[in-house]
């Protein structure tokens, strides 16, 4: 007689059938790129210049710590994931991965990316990557995401400390222009992720999870997504007044900046619920080009100063 | 053992499949590690660092 039965081993244990895929889904990518992304460009931003290998193993760590973050939350999440829809193929609802199994790999990368950090560069540094895992996986996912519509407001501080964590991982502090990168994607996370919760208001309700949308209504959501973006709009050419960025970074937060406001407007003035559906998809696709085009225009920059100064 | 030990956990294709690609994909991340704390090693220590008494 075998062991196994179908997938199911004698005392519960399991043959799994996962594939590297299904693990890499777990660190969440598409999160991930953005946080190279703006990680990166709070690397930039200060003149101070690393080893590229040390830049990029640093770089390397924040990303995995960011991506071990996201399958704590996965574990953690796999009740809620499993009701929407937007979430039901992830690998734990779907049964390709158990949720032991993603606990297990979020620790340990958590570990391994905080000790490779403190090692490779400085241990404030991988405190404040320690931080960032923690309040993402215990402060947001456990708590607030369960108990209050600010839930993203408040944990959209994990999403944007990974330009604070870069900074200090080059030049061994925290300094003003990272703080400054800081808050542009705090500020930014309540238009961009109700944008999606209003879409999926309904999914979040019954689920069970206490979004703006759901849970003090649409209207007032709209409203708020409005004041959230005419906060950003300028904040988002701080950075040039600073002397931390070009006129040229400048100019293209401030236009890049007036168009999010625009749509911002048309959300808030969307006439009916279909309209307001519509002009909230158009808004989430593009707050996350307008995040992009911001850090990508720090990124590309310094790095043309860079190749300049190297070519002399 | 037993006749029921002997017959083992026989794995499906799929599973067969699935195991190799992770132990690959295991492979390769401890082999980059490798090379990745080979090079901070050189680039924090030095190239010296391999140069000691015997």
């Amino acid at each position: 007689m075998s062991l196994v039965s179908g997938e199911q081993i004698d005392g519960g244990l399991r043959i799994s059938s996962a594939s590297p895929r299904d693990y890499f889904a777990l660190l969440k990518p598409r999160v991930m790129s953005l946080v190279v992304l703006t990680a990166l460009a709070g690397m930039m931003i200060e003149p101070v210049k690393v080893h590229p290998v040390v830049g990029f193993i640093s770089l390397l760590a924040i990303a995995v710590g960011a991506g071990a973050s996201g399958a704590l939350n996965m574990w953690y999440d796999a009740d809620i994931d499993a009701v929407m829809s937007r979430t039901s193929t992830r690998p734990i609802p779907s049964g390709r991965i158990q949720p032991g199994e993603a606990l297990g790999f979020g620790l340990v990368l958590s570990a391994f990316s905080v000790a490779t950090l403190g090692l490779v560069s400085n241990w404030l540094a991988a405190g404040l990557l320690a931080f960032t895992i923690f309040f993402y996986a215990v402060i947001y996912t456990m708590w607030l995401k369960r108990w209050t519509p600010q839930n993203i407001v408040i944990g959209g501080a994990a999403g944007a400390l990974p330009p604070v964590v870069a900074c200090a991982a080059v030049t061994g502090s925290v300094s003003l222009a990272s703080l400054v990168l800081f808050a542009i994607i705090f500020i930014w996370t309540p238009p961009h992720f109700w944008a999606l919760a209003i879409a999926k208001a309904g999914e979040y309700g019954r689920a069970g999870v206490p979004m703006m949308p759901n849970a003090k209504g649409e209207k007032r959501t709209r409203l708020e997504m409005l004041i959230y973006t005419i906060l950003l709009a300028p904040l988002g050419v701080v950075p040039a007044l600073l002397g931390q960025a070009s006129i040229a970074y400048g100019v293209i937060a401030a236009l890049s900046g007036l168009f999010m406001l625009r749509l911002a407007i048309k959300v808030w003035r969307a006439a009916d619920a279909e309209a307001a559906d519509r002009d909230c998809k158009k808004l989430f696709g593009y707050s996350i080009l307008y995040l992009f085009l911001l850090f990508g225009v720090i990124v590309i920059e310094n790095t043309i100063v860079t190749v300049l100064r190297v070519m002399g | 053992m037993t006749e029921q030990n002997n017959d083992g956990i026989k794995l499906t294709p799929e599973q067969a499949k699935a195991r190799r690609a992770r132990n690959i994909a295991l492979g390769l991340c401890i082999a980059g590690l490798c090379v990745l704390f080979f090079a901070v090693t050189i680039v924090r220590l030095g190239g010296a660092v391999l140069q000691r008494p015997m």
